[in-house]
């Protein structure tokens, strides 16, 4: 499969991971300069970490009119999969291409850590690989990642099965300190209703190495594969 | 013309002895551009003129030397054709302003001095200082300041591996903000500052020129620094910087880049002036050709504009279009500003007029060096005659119960959990953190593409040095190679930040030098040679210095990255002291702590002795001897149990009773005394005959103290507490 991951100014997570496709998952993958304009070469899409445009404005609110974001829309409209992460998923909320927004930390500082997230649904091409209820634990770094979303959107997510990842204790139970930025319903990554747009604000892409901490990101990645074969197939 | 009268030298910081020296060599009386040029490179930051005589004493080869003192950054081999580049530098006096972009713009500052080189900057590291946090303005310092390291190098994407924190009353008001930065470059692409080439280009790349930091050098020499010049503390942009860093590793690949220097103290001068001296050439340059902020501003404004996020660029003329394609695609202005010249003149135009013109080594190597006669303060001397034994024991006479000082000494803000600060750094982007602040005694990045990784720690503790300058200026070299050797690394060299009050008092003078000499004597020892540094000088108001605090940042390579160690202890398995197995209480955090005291002779440092510990460490870690190793440094051996303990959420219960015989059956010494050549070890299960055989076989002690398991923490025959009660007077102390 071809990857590619778009580099914004100010991006500074499209190194890892385009370590993380390279490394982690030994598949090709290219970096995609923001003013391009057709992302026909790929077949997924990574938007990565980081202060595109430096975060000026609101984090991804600049970004969102980047030359590039026009084919995005395009290739998620014809159902290609794409992956939000942290900056990325901040992104994909600027542009509605992901319902909800991503407010500052409750703690109102940034927060670099290790969090838990349990997979609530295997049935996106970024979570097919992995089973319902399975407990990831990933690297989270970010300031701005409490998502939001008023009442009626909040329930229509969680009642189409929207909400993917959710922050939970090691053993997959929501516990008060599991949350690291007070996100609504403790949710850390959720997808659109068409399910090939995913966001999340921890990093699978810093996941994929024993040695740095942790492989449980592979199984994000990895999953479209499998999954994403059947997407790409279908659009 | 300027009539030179001594108000208009106070602003340039010059004397009247240095001005006379600046109109005999230059056979004219300097006009105010040229003036004011002189002030910024004869400043300390710049010229180094109190302290080149000392700095002389600093061992700055070896074979794995790349790069020594003199350019932005130092550089050392460490094996498959790598190089690393690091450097630490001051920005004390912009963040005891303002905090916030004082430390950013610190951080920025270091990081570009790191890709100037063409190293990719791969980690970040801070050694702050400030007073009690107890002091409102203090609390305000320390959250400003951590939010500026944050807020700007968590935008650039490097990881911060953390560094080290202490506070002391001596800080209120100075408070020491220390940025290091670590890159990696190949060996042969490591670009200099070295202008050459006559006709080549100076491009001038990155933000424009505004008046901000003008004067940046008189800043100790006012009497209200913040009313005066709390306007021209520089404003720090990380994203703008962030896009610098990607464009100029990119034109570095390109063929046509001669020289880089990045303009950091004393802007446009300093840079323009260090290309042309370094490359024994001229540089000429029209102000009328840089891009400004604002309307209005002179040829002096430009040249001493100390606006951020700038880089100098020599180029070819051939090479020029290539070289500007590539900022034009990060979206930065460039101007061709001037020209490489021969004549070794720098001469700053302003359109076409000339304004300024002076050699370029008058400014940089004839820059006068004080040498001047240090006394030891008699104070100091006495404190240092302070018998701690004199003081009642633990339990007796008014001094707290063992385990209550254990809870007073883990709620230390010197002692507890530094997590409240890292946490707000990123620390795992890159993918290379292999250990990670808190893990561990010291960072662990690895080097994708080999087996190898980079091990980095900040380190001094000021009290030794205040004690025993000589003393504490060694065992910051030694404490900064335990830690690294707790990791499982060897020191490979280190560069360091000279902190100190003003020079001219000889009380201060005397801690300078005698704590360069103690570094020389530890560095040659550990064959860590220092490849880069700074000095930040007059850190005081009125007539109290801060501690003298020579800030040591050591990095150390091992062959084997997969072979390394945390500090956190595993459940049921043997735990031993490697090392000294006396300890003092002289000049101890416990004695500051618990009596309010900064006194007594601090621990002696046996340089054979450490260097023996911190192997049997490391080939016990390389030997997967050990599982975890922690260094016992403030608060002593119940501390550094007890971090272990609570880093790794269990118990344990250690029989301290040989050492409190050699203690004479004193509780504080047995507990809290500080000692060099220290470190206390976990075997991994099975391993502990090996690990007692290797120990003997290289004469370091190796007593075992116990094993871990369990809900409480009991150091026999003293004291037993439970494990919560340890884990929260640890993590709970230090707020942001």
């Amino acid at each position: 499969m071809r990857f590619g991951v778009i580099t914004f100014p100010g991006s500074n997570g499209d190194h890892d991971a385009l370590k993380a496709i390279e490394l982690g998952l030994k598949q090709p993958v290219e970096a995609v300069w923001y003013r391009e304009t057709s992302l026909a070469n790929f077949d997924c899409i990574l938007i990565p970490g980081g202060f595109s445009y430096g975060d000026y404005l609101r984090a991804g609110a600049i970004a969102r009119f980047a030359p590039i974001m026009d084919a995005v829309a395009e290739f998620a409209k014809q159902g290609g999969p794409i992956l939000g992460m942290c900056n990325g998923f901040q992104v994909l909320t600027e542009a509605g291409l992901l319902p909800g927004a991503l407010l500052p930390n409750g703690s109102l500082q940034f927060r670099s850590q290790w969090v838990h997230v349990q997979v609530e649904r295997s049935d996106t091409p970024w979570t097919a690989g992995i089973d319902d209820g399975t407990v990831l634990k990933l690297p989270i770094a970010h300031g701005g990642g409490r998502y939001f979303a008023d009442p009626e959107t909040l329930a229509r997510l969680e009642a189409n099965g929207q909400v993917v990842f959710r922050y939970t204790d090691a053993s997959g139970n929501r516990a008060p300190g599991a949350n690291p930025n007070g996100s609504l319903n403790d949710i850390a990554g959720i997808c659109n209703e068409q399910r090939n747009i995913v966001g999340l604000m921890p990093h699978p892409e810093r996941a994929f190495d024993a040695i740095i901490g942790g492989d449980d990101g592979i199984k994000v990645l990895s999953s479209v594969l499998e999954a994403g074969i059947a997407a790409v197939a279908g659009r | 013309m300027v009539e030179v009268t001594a108000e208009v030298l106070a602003e340039v910081a010059l004397s009247s002895e240095e001005y006379r020296l600046i109109v005999e060599k230059l056979g004219r009386t300097p006009n105010a551009v040229e003036l004011g040029m002189f002030g910024a490179m004869w400043s300390e930051h710049c010229g180094y003129k109190n302290s080149r005589p000392l700095l002389r004493l600093f061992p700055t080869s070896g074979p794995r030397v790349a790069q020594g003192p003199g350019e932005n950054a130092g550089a050392v081999d460490i094996g498959d054709g790598l190089v690393a580049v690091f450097k630490i530098e001051s920005h004390n006096h912009p963040s005891a302003v303002e905090p916030y972009e004082g430390a950013a713009t610190g951080v920025g500052g270091i990081v570009r001095d790191i890709f100037t080189m063409g190293a990719r900057p791969i980690a970040i590291l801070d050694s702050l200082r400030f007073g009690p946090l107890t002091e409102a303005r203090n609390r305000y310092l320390f959250g400003g300041v951590v939010g500026g390291i944050g807020g700007y190098g968590n935008c650039l994407g490097i990881p911060n591996l953390g560094g080290d924190i202490f506070f002391d009353p001596a800080y209120s008001g100075n408070p020491l903000v220390n940025a290091m930065c670590v890159g990696v470059a190949q060996r042969d692409e490591l670009m200099r500052a070295k202008a050459s080439g006559v006709g080549n280009l100076v491009l001038l790349v990155g933000a424009d020129t505004g008046r901000d930091g003008i004067h940046g050098a008189t800043f100790a020499s006012v009497d209200d620094p913040e009313k005066s010049h709390r306007g021209v503390v520089q404003v720090g942009n990380p994203f703008l910087e962030k896009l610098l860093l990607e464009a100029c590793l990119e034109v570095l690949q390109t063929e046509h880049v001669v020289a880089m220097q990045d303009l950091g103290a004393a802007g446009l001068t300093s840079s323009a002036v260090e290309c042309a001296s370094r490359g024994d050439v001229g540089i000429e340059i029209d102000v009328a050709l840089v891009s400004r902020r604002e309307s209005g501003m002179s040829a002096y404004d430009v040249m001493l504009s100390e606006s951020q996020e700038r880089m100098l660029v020599v180029v070819t003329q051939e090479g020029l279009d290539e070289v500007r394609t590539v900022f034009d695609r990060w979206s930065l202005h460039s101007d061709v500003i001037g020209r490489v010249t021969d004549d070794g003149l720098v001469r700053v135009l302003d359109n076409g007029d000339v304004a300024a013109e002076i050699p370029a080594t008058l400014l940089t190597d004839e820059c006068p060096t004080y040498t001047r006669e240090g006394i030891e303060s008699t104070r100091t001397i006495e404190l240092r005659q302070f018998d701690p034994l004199t003081l009642p024991d633990l339990g007796s006479g008014g001094t707290p119960a063992a385990s209550d000082a254990l809870l007073m000494l883990l709620s230390s803000p010197n002692i507890s959990s530094r997590l409240p600060v890292t946490r707000t750094y990123d620390s795992t982007i890159m993918t290379n953190t292999v250990v990670g602040p808190v893990q561990g005694d010291a960072g662990v990045v690895r080097i994708k593409g080999t087996k190898r990784g980079l091990a980095m720690k900040t380190d001094c503790n000021p009290r030794y040095c205040f004690l025993d300058p000589y003393l504490g200026g060694m065992h910051a070299v030694a404490e900064a190679a335990r830690n690294l050797a707790c990791v499982g690394a060897e020191i490979v060299a280190i560069t360091n930040c000279l902190n100190f009050g003003n020079p001219e008092r000889p009380e201060i003078y005397y801690q300078l030098k005698r704590a360069v000499e103690g570094m020389a004597a530890a560095c040659r020892s550990f064959e860590a040679p220092v490849v880069s540094g700074n000095v930040s000088l007059f850190n005081q108001s009125g007539s109290e210095a801060v501690l003298p605090t020579p800030v040591v940042g050591a990095v150390g390579v091992l062959d084997d990255v997969s072979l390394h160690t945390g500090s956190a202890f595993r459940d049921r398995r043997m735990v031993y002291l490697l090392g000294s197995l006396d300890a003092t209480l002289g000049g101890s955090e416990y004695l500051a702590r618990v009596h309010g005291r900064t006194a007594g002779a601090p621990p002696a440092l046996d340089l054979e002795l450490e260097w023996s510990v911190q192997e049997a460490t490391r080939r016990a870690i390389r030997q997967r001897l050990i599982c975890a190793a922690h260094d016992c440094s403030e608060g002593g051996l119940a501390v550094a149990l007890a971090e272990s303990c609570i880093s790794g959420g269990v118990g344990g219960r250690f029989d301290l009773s040989a050492l409190f015989e050699r203690a004479t059956g004193r509780q504080d010494q047995t507990l809290f005394g500080e000692a060099s050549a220290r470190i206390v070890v976990q075997a991994e299960a099975g391993r502990e005959r090996e690990l007692e055989g290797l120990c003997s076989e290289l004469g370091v002690s190796c007593l075992k103290l116990g094993s871990t398991s369990g809900e409480s923490f009991v150091l026999s025959p003293i004291l037993d507490v439970s494990l919560s009660a340890i884990e929260s007077a640890w993590t709970q102390a230090l707020e942001l």
